[in-house]
């Protein structure tokens, strides 16, 4: 399963812009006119519900204009509980998430390159096995112990993280010499523990940065198993809370998805300068 | 075969197993988290709450409102596909047409990664401030003499949920579908020009038939996701309309009737199975997109 989603579902941001792609646009006006109409339509489409929302946001339940809806939200009565879960299983899923996906990954472009394509099929099934399924099932099957706490939420949250990560993972090997990077540490006397650690992973930054935010959001933003299972995370929290006071919901519902992507658009501008760089260096 | 043979065999076996075992982790983390709860609800649709086997659950699954319901969701899933799919695969190469260092693509690009992750309460909430009954697109619909509720749509039931639900479905499509254009050589649109092929013509015979399998593989990805959504759904319509994850959903919440109880494993089954049969084309449509984008 090569071509679609395989390399950047996660991570587009990652691909190196070497590759010389002008395929349209030069030829004639009439590229540009219909470009233009597809991205103000989506412009459109895209922007107004999020423009709608700060508005929303910035009106008190008096009808008065104001930004304490945003200000407050740290003293509503349940955010901070929910919010510190939500930060304790982002980090427990982001840990999982790459102390499992690292490994496997750097093997199976090392080793078994032929199995790539499969691993593109196994890690895509989260994105269409339903959540609801998977969470009935997994209340069934867990052990007792593990159903008492929070943190069953998170062995599941690495496994809906896996679409993502794992394709910002494979985007980030594909770009580097992965072969030659080992074989030199190899030579050099490193073992397979410290090639990874030493020499790997600091190859692999932009990759696993990317990796790290879209599970982080993954797991601020995943509501199906949370209220599933009963915890209050952030988004359980945003639809009870709705009932006090709806401008707080949106209020924090904007702020997440601003901030989320605000970190992408950096971590892709780093991405980004550094393979300028690289370009340039290589000109020279 | 001699003793030696064997022997041979013995050693090639352990070395290709000893070349698999450091994907052991991972492959038992996939069994038991994704796996086991798979296999349980499959097998769940087939047990009595009491212990046994009956058909009883599927039977009631597959009737009444839970037809309906699947009904209902099968045909979101298909609108919130080929809508999105057709519409992304614009957007995607709009974009992708642009300078590869310009902001524009920059934005799009984590845009799509983020909206397509995001969790549907967010999105939820966006669409209530902007087209729920006071929002403010609706108000400014409104004043121009155009309310939309007037005109058969409602945020809160299906019409909503599809106009939503494309939120978090364009992205998806732009993200699957961009390797995709990018695999369409700049080689290939010359070569077709300089034997004197118009634009049109261009696409009809290379570009096209090329994108082809990818496009339908993305389809395929864009109907699963919107066959399994639930957050948006319930967040919108607190779980009051009818479609598979939102039922399987009530039977966690207690709804039950004693003697039902596994009727929501029954509905998971059924859905299980649709997945099935779309990622099996799905694998098939792989490996003919890959034959020309590797």
């Amino acid at each position: 399963m090569a071509a679609v989603a395989s390399r950047d579902l996660g991570a587009p941001l990652l691909e190196a812009p070497a590759a010389p792609s002008a395929p349209g646009g030069r030829r004639g006006r009439t590229p540009r006119v219909w470009r233009f109409v597809v991205l103000l339509l989506a412009g459109l489409y895209f922007l107004v519900p999020l423009y709608a929302a700060l508005r929303f946001a910035l009106k008190t339940s008096q009808g008065r204009t104001s930004i304490t809806a945003f200000t407050s939200i740290p003293h509503q009565q349940g955010f901070m509980p929910a919010f510190t879960l939500s930060l304790r299983l982002a980090l427990v899923t982001t840990v999982i998430t790459l102390l499992l996906m690292v490994p496997t990954a750097v093997y199976v472009h090392l080793r078994l390159p032929g199995l790539r394509r499969l691993f593109d099929g196994i890690t895509i099934l989260p994105i269409v096995i339903p959540p609801v399924v998977l969470i009935v099932g997994v209340l069934q099957v867990a052990p007792r112990r593990l159903k008492g706490t929070p943190y069953l939420l998170a062995l599941e949250y690495a496994v809906l993280a896996m679409p993502f990560a794992y394709r910002s993972l494979d985007a980030g090997l594909r770009a580097i010499d992965l072969k030659t990077l080992f074989e030199a540490s190899r030579s050099l006397g490193g073992g397979w523990f410290k090639t990874i650690l030493r020499v790997v992973l600091p190859n692999l930054r932009a990759a696993l940065l990317a990796a790290t935010v879209l599970t982080v959001a993954l797991v601020l933003g995943e509501y199906t198993m949370a209220n599933l299972d009963q915890y209050a995370t952030v988004p359980v929290w945003i639809v009870s809370f709705d009932q006090d006071n709806s401008h707080v919901s949106v209020a924090v519902s904007l702020l997440a998805l601003v901030v989320t992507w605000v970190f992408l658009l950096a971590i892709s501008s780093l991405g980004w300068r550094r393979s300028r760089r690289a370009v340039r260096a290589g000109l020279a | 075969m001699s003793v030696a043979g064997r022997g041979a065999v013995a050693l090639r076996v352990r070395r290709r197993l000893g070349v698999l075992l450091p994907l052991a982790p991972f492959a038992a983390y996939a069994v038991l988290f994704l796996g086991l709860p798979t296999l349980a609800v499959a097998l769940g649709a087939f047990q009595k709450h009491s212990g046994g086997w009956t058909l009883n659950n599927v039977r009631l699954a597959s009737r009444g409102v839970y037809r309906k319901g699947f009904m209902t969701s099968l045909e979101l899933a298909t609108i919130t596909a080929v809508v999105p799919a057709v519409l992304g695969v614009f957007l995607a190469y709009a974009v992708h047409t642009a300078r590869p260092t310009s902001a524009l693509k920059r934005v799009v690009s984590t845009a799509s990664g983020v909206f397509a992750n995001f969790g549907g309460v967010p999105l939820a909430f966006l669409f209530i401030a902007s087209l729920g009954n006071t929002g403010l697109a609706t108000k400014w619909l409104n004043s121009v003499g155009l309310n939309p509720y007037k005109h058969g749509f409602n945020l809160y039931a299906f019409s909503g949920i599809v106009l939503v639900y494309m939120y978090f479905q364009i992205p998806l499509m732009v993200l699957v579908i961009t390797p995709a254009l990018e695999g369409l050589r700049p080689a290939w649109r010359e070569a077709a020009h300089n034997l004197g092929a118009s634009s049109w013509s261009y696409w009809r015979h290379v570009g096209v038939p090329v994108l082809l399998p990818s496009f339908l593989g993305a389809l395929l990805l864009l109907f699963g996701s919107g066959l399994s959504a639930y957050a948006t759904a319930e967040a919108l319509t607190n779980g009051s309309v009818a479609i598979t994850s939102i039922q399987i959903g009530s039977f966690l919440n207690g709804n039950v009737i004693s003697g039902q109880e596994n009727v929501g494993k029954a509905l998971g089954f059924g859905m299980i199975v649709v997945i099935f049969f779309v990622m099996l084309v799905y694998a098939t449509l792989q490996r003919r997109a890959s034959r020309w984008l590797q």
